[in-house]
């Protein structure tokens, strides 16, 4: 079994000057290679999960260790060089007027000599295909570019793990569609560990592995097909289910023998062409 | 007619003037600028204004170009002119028209301070028009680099520009999409008595306000989580580089400004 590059330890959070306990008693570890998705509603700790991994803020009990490490005040610069994040937001994180500078600032931040920046630059716009924007600004991009772009700036600092804070709330059907098959070839040709934000379910059952968040804490973590089962159970958390599952569910509801949880679209319609045959 | 004004411009071209290192550009700019107020007679303005010619020539723009896009300037020059010729009381009497007298020295001092405005908003267009903003941050910050002994934040206030530079036209839209937005609720912001207008700016300015500073705190951990720490060991992107062009360029306005101080004090 591969090795833990992220683990959390009883982590307990609120923020500096309130009361509210952000997040309770939270642990759960990534293992490398692993793409793990957290759900859960609004305000249930997500994004804070996502700053503390990254040493934003330091929880008030529990440990985290980054790549071995454990992430303290000292280490924390350390830390970041293995983790890239991708935020909601598609502009409020290009910093560079152009697409080659917003890529280049995290390079310029770690020092890379001139002639290795530029290598890095045009390689890491190539592998999201945005080689051809390199002096493009980003008020001319659409979102799913300006994303793809976000990623190509934390591609550029060669990092172990990505993490996307609901890398794809804000974007159109398509643009959702290209960050999310960047991602999963990404983790496919780099072995890179991957941590995705979400509470789109349908981009959750992507991943290897779901975590459930409610109110701050762990409510359940497993395998899609696992955290699925729970149907009504994750409607009541404040989640959606995806598509599939809530027709599989409503056919099933009107004596259409379905069996299982399909996930995709295609495993649903695969089931209801073959169903007769199965009789 | 917003699309036509060309002031704080960039077109971009493959002229000798665009290809100037922009460090060159900024120093003969703001030599320039210095130079121009030696000229104290008509021949050193008319050596100084072929001087401007010659240098918008290289650049491929042409002037008809630069005089319509700066006609709000030009009204500007033409009014000072004006003023001048009205109210300067010195010299012969050219012109009585008993409610009304131009001197000799009014037109003299109209023609100058016109021509010196003229050649001054010529030059500084040309380098906006000739150099990317970007470009124009890089070359300040590099400039103002030897002020970093005195503690003078360069790199901060490069990384100020470009950071504004970047979200003017993503403010601008939001400006668009809030306005039409109020519009859509009934706001009327083009018409009636001047205090309601004010009064209808208000509900557009506080959610730009608000939205720009979510922006500022999403920015600044976009920023913190790529690494920036600061000035402090960060190496650059973008490089400049000196050529002879731009030695050149700076030694020719020496000469410039030999020949205008020679004229000013020594005819
Ligand atoms: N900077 C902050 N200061 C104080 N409270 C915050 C801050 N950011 C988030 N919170 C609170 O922490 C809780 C969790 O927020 P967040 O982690 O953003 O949730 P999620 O990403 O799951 O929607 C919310 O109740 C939110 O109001
Ligand atoms: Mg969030």
């Amino acid at each position: 079994m591969s090795r833990e590059v992220i683990s959390l330890d009883s982590i307990t959070f609120h923020y500096p000057g309130s009361e509210q306990q952000v997040l309770k008693n939270v642990s759960f570890s990534v293992r490398e290679g692993e793409w793990v998705a957290i759900v859960g509603h609004n305000g249930s700790g997500k994004s804070t999960l996502a700053k503390l991994m990254n040493g934003l803020y330091f929880p008030k009990a529990g440990s985290i260790h980054i790549a071995g490490k454990k992430l303290e005040k000292d280490t924390v610069w350390e830390t970041r060089k293995h983790i890239g994040m991708v935020f909601q937001n598609p502009d409020n994180q290009f910093v560079g007027t152009t697409v080659q500078d917003d890529v280049a600032f995290g390079l310029e931040n770690h020092g890379v000599p001139h002639e290795d920046m530029v290598r890095r630059v045009h390689s890491a716009l190539r592998q999201v295909k945005m080689d051809d924007f390199l002096n493009q600004e980003p008020h001319h991009l659409s979102g799913g570019q300006k994303q793809r772009v976000a990623m190509a700036s934390v591609l550029a600092l060669q990092p172990d793990i990505i993490i996307l804070d609901e890398a794809t709330s804000m974007l159109d059907p398509t643009g959702r569609q290209e960050v999310i098959s960047l991602v999963r070839a990404l983790k496919q040709e780099q072995e890179m560990t991957v941590l995705s934000i979400t509470h789109d379910l349908e981009e959750a059952a992507k991943a290897d592995r779901l975590i459930v968040m409610n109110q701050g804490e762990v409510y359940r973590t497993g395998t899609p097909e696992e955290i699925f089962e729970l149907g009504d159970e994750l409607v009541s958390l404040g989640l959606d289910l995806p598509f599939p599952i809530k027709m599989g569910n409503a056919l099933k509801a009107q004596g259409v023998p379905v069996q299982g949880q399909h996930l995709t679209e295609e495993e649903l319609v695969n089931e209801l062409w073959t169903s007769h045959f199965k009789k | 007619m917003m699309e036509k004004m060309i002031f704080g411009r960039y077109i971009p071209a493959d002229s000798i003037v665009h290809r100037m290192d922009p460090r060159a550009k900024l120093i003969f700019v703001f030599a320039f600028i210095a130079i121009i107020f030696l000229a104290d007679n008509a021949w050193a303005y008319g050596i100084a204004a072929i001087y401007t010619l010659a240098s918008i020539w290289m650049s491929g723009i042409t002037v008809r170009f630069l005089i319509s896009g700066l006609k709000p300037v030009m009204i500007l020059i033409a009014f000072t002119f004006i003023l001048q010729i009205f109210f300067a009381r010195e010299g012969r009497v050219v012109l009585d028209l008993g409610f009304l007298t131009i001197y000799e020295e009014g037109i003299r001092q109209a023609f100058m301070i016109s021509t010196r405005f003229l050649l001054l908003v010529f030059m500084t267009s040309l380098l906006t028009l000739t150099t990317t903003p970007i470009s124009i941050t890089d070359g300040l910050e590099s400039l103002l680099n030897p002020l970093k002994k005195i503690k003078f934040p360069a790199h901060e206030l490069a990384l100020m520009m470009s950071i504004a530079l970047r979200f003017i036209p993503t403010l601008m839209d939001e400006t668009d999409k809030i306005m039409k937005a109020q519009m859509a609720r009934g706001s009327d912001m083009s018409s009636g008595p001047l205090k309601d207008r004010i009064k209808a700016v208000v509900p557009l300015m506080i959610p730009l306000f608000v939205n720009a500073f979510k922006r500022a705190e999403d920015l600044a951990t976009a920023m913190e989580v790529r690494g920036y720490r600061g000035g402090e060991g960060r190496t650059k992107y973008r490089l400049l580089n000196w050529h002879i062009r731009d030695t050149m360029a700076l030694f020719t306005l020496i000469i410039l400004a030999g020949i205008l101080s020679w004229m000013r004090f020594w005819l």
